[in-house]
């Protein structure tokens, strides 16, 4: 039996093939699987059924958060849709069970393949533009992605919404938070798998090379188009699925959540978590959704407070303001955000004593 | 027939405000590339300031509104010195999305505040500004806003062809290395020209709270509706802004007029995204060429 390495002190990397590794030793491949075993066998069973609804939501909107990392953060093309596309794979999933009947293990991922090809139609401006210009263009199909969604009638039922059937594995039907949190967290663990390898192959690099310098990606011959769009495809693929994922564990889909706020959320999620960083998206997602919840907690607490109230003060507000602060303050001082803030903590351990 | 002018004198009359709005905007883009995401937002605090000055603190008209304008050029001024300047030269996400974060703090002071209601100013313009001519008439608030628009768009043309400050502001967004080697205080013109975009913002602020009453979240949706008309005009051309702004403005209101009220509202999107697709940089706006 080989000998467990732990972390070396220095780069000792001799080859292409070291710099690539997902774990760079045995150590960090152990605590992985004790973390994954803990989360499967251990959180679900462990936790308040209101803590296991904030988990599941922070799965869901981590899938999402991955696949805009995969636009944002490895492509460089900044995309204010992601909410939009978030809706249309949790209404295609809606309409792919409810008119025609499709199992959930179905209907899931063909919402993510309905979604990346709205995607791919919407990442058709990268063609000419970028930049700021691109960014427009995405937030122009924010909005009509919206309209679409709220006043084709015959397909999303307008205001009224669509309920669906809740899922079901042949005679077992999936309902509950515990059932779903196992649907929703094997689904984050593949996803998150096929994020981390894309990003090893040569599409990655590809990714990488048209963000850090388009013209001269173009120039090695990277046919940048086809690339730009099938990065735009990959990162609607995520974000349908997490919305279909989403309708399934909400019931029932109606077009309000998902508008230009969701969108902003997202691409907090990926600067608060780390641009160009997968694990990023996740801590991200974590802290997004968690601010959220604990900011609920809070106003709920302020308003029941007799001094606020007879002063008539509104709380609400303070989860706007404070959403704004968090970004403006990752933005100023880390913009690398989470994972570089978790890079520093492990590394000043393992370096430790002699941190210099 | 009648329907006809009476929609192409509203389509002009919002098409002004849209105009006079996207001013500020093109101000911050022209002289240091930034998308503001939080104009809207700049609009309503300036809104909300001018409300305050006479409702609360019951000051005359006049006063209310240079107080207001010098508090936002402060504000303007603020704003860059803590915020944006330490963004110089990163990521274009990063200033876009700090924008975001600005926008999304500003409206929750504001509704903290002055909660998400609408006020009213009280009506302060003389009737004379009214026209009527046969069935159609425009209310007076339009009539002024035509004569500021008109006032601030020579005022602006003066200002960056013939100032030396304008002329450094010209000088920095075309290049911004090239400005400083020739020394240009290139941070002193982003300041200057947040404090200018600021002021602007609040003075078309008040103009749109005079139409519409005052209230958050109209005032931060006609940020995002600033989009299409800068584009359409040029993101860096200020007439262009006010001509975008009327086809803008004509667009909707026909549509809304002849196709459908609810179709009204996504038009100048969609508009948009074929301006970007067949000519991105506008009517007037200038083009960039890349070279290797």
């Amino acid at each position: 039996m080989r000998r467990f390495s732990f972390h070396p002190c220095g780069n000792y990397r001799e080859n292409y093939a070291q710099e690539l590794t997902i774990f760079e030793t045995d150590y960090g491949r152990i605590s992985m699987c004790i973390f994954l075993l803990l989360l499967f066998f251990a959180t679900p069973f462990l936790v308040s059924s209101y803590m296991l609804y904030v988990i599941n939501t922070i799965g869901i909107a981590a899938i999402a958060a991955i696949g805009l990392n995969i636009l944002v953060g490895y492509t460089g093309q900044i995309s204010l849709g992601h909410g939009a596309f978030f809706g249309v794979g949790a209404y295609a999933a809606a309409v792919l069970a409810t008119r025609f009947g499709v199992g959930f293990y179905l209907a899931i991922p063909a919402a993510g393949v309905v979604t990346a090809l709205v995607g791919m139609i919407f990442g058709i401006p990268s063609g000419r533009l970028k930049g700021l210009y691109l960014t427009i263009a995405t937030l122009a199909g924010q909005f009509i992605i919206e309209y679409v969604l709220v006043h084709w009638d015959s397909v999303t039922q307008g205001t009224m919404g669509i309920t669906l059937p809740s899922p079901r594995i042949l005679q077992w039907e999936v309902v509950g938070d515990r059932p779903f949190f196992f649907m929703i967290f094997v689904s984050l663990v593949a996803m998150t798998w096929f994020a981390v390898n894309i990003m090893r192959s040569k599409y990655g690099r590809a990714f990488i090379a048209i963000r850090d310098n388009d013209r001269a990606a173009e120039g090695m011959g990277i046919p940048i188009f086809k690339y730009k769009l099938l990065s735009f495809a990959i990162s609607s693929f995520y974000a349908g699925f997490a919305g279909a994922l989403w309708a399934y564990y909400m019931v029932s889909v109606t077009a309000e959540p998902f508008n230009l706020g969701l969108s902003v959320e997202y691409i907090a999620m990926v600067i608060i978590g780390g641009m160009g960083n997968i694990p990023g998206a996740i801590f991200g997602a974590t802290f997004i959704t968690l601010l959220n919840e604990l900011l609920r907690y809070i106003t709920g607490l302020l308003m029941n407070l007799g001094f606020i109230t007879s002063s008539g003060l509104n709380m609400a507000p303070l989860r706007e303001f404070v959403f704004g602060l968090a970004i403006v303050l990752f933005i100023l001082f880390e913009p690398r955000g989470i994972a570089e803030l978790w890079r520093i903590v492990r590394s000043s351990f393992r370096l430790w004593p002699f941190s210099y | 027939m009648d329907f006809f002018l009476q929609l192409l004198v509203n389509g002009v009359c919002i098409g002004l405000l849209y105009g006079i709005s996207a001013m500020g905007f093109v101000m911050i883009f022209k002289s240091s590339s930034v998308l503001n995401f939080a104009h809207g937002e700049l609009l309503a605090l300036g809104a909300f300031f001018f409300l305050a000055l006479i409702t609360w603190a019951n000051l005359p008209i006049f006063a209310a509104f240079v107080l207001t304008l010098i508090g936002c050029f402060l504000l303007g001024f603020l704003i860059e010195r803590f915020f944006l300047r330490p963004l110089i030269g990163e990521k274009l996400i990063f200033v876009i999305m700090l924008t975001v974060g600005l926008a999304a703090m500003f409206k929750g002071m504001i509704l903290f505040v002055w909660g998400g209601d609408l006020h009213n100013y009280p009506k302060f313009l003389p009737a004379f500004l009214a026209l009527r001519w046969g069935s159609i008439y425009i209310a007076p608030v339009y009539t002024a806003t035509l004569m500021i628009s008109l006032v601030f768009l020579v005022l602006f043309g003066l200002f960056f062809k013939k100032s030396s400050q304008g002329i450094y502001m010209r000088s920095v967004a075309d290049n911004q290395k090239a400005a400083l080697s020739l020394g240009v205080h290139v941070r002193r013109v982003f300041a200057l020209s947040w404090a200018i975009a600021a002021l602007v913002a609040s003075m078309s602020g008040i103009v749109l709270g005079i139409i519409n009453g005052v209230n958050v979240h109209d005032l931060s949706s006609i940020g995002l509706k600033v989009f299409p008309v800068v584009i359409l005009g040029g993101l860096d051309s200020i007439s262009g802004a006010i001509i975008g702004g009327i086809i803008i403005g004509l667009l909707e209101t026909f549509t809304g007029g002849y196709l459908s009220p609810s179709l009204r509202d996504v038009v100048p999107y969609i508009v948009l995204v074929f301006i970007l697709l067949v000519k991105p940089y506008g009517l007037f706006g200038l083009v960039e060429i890349e070279r290797v």
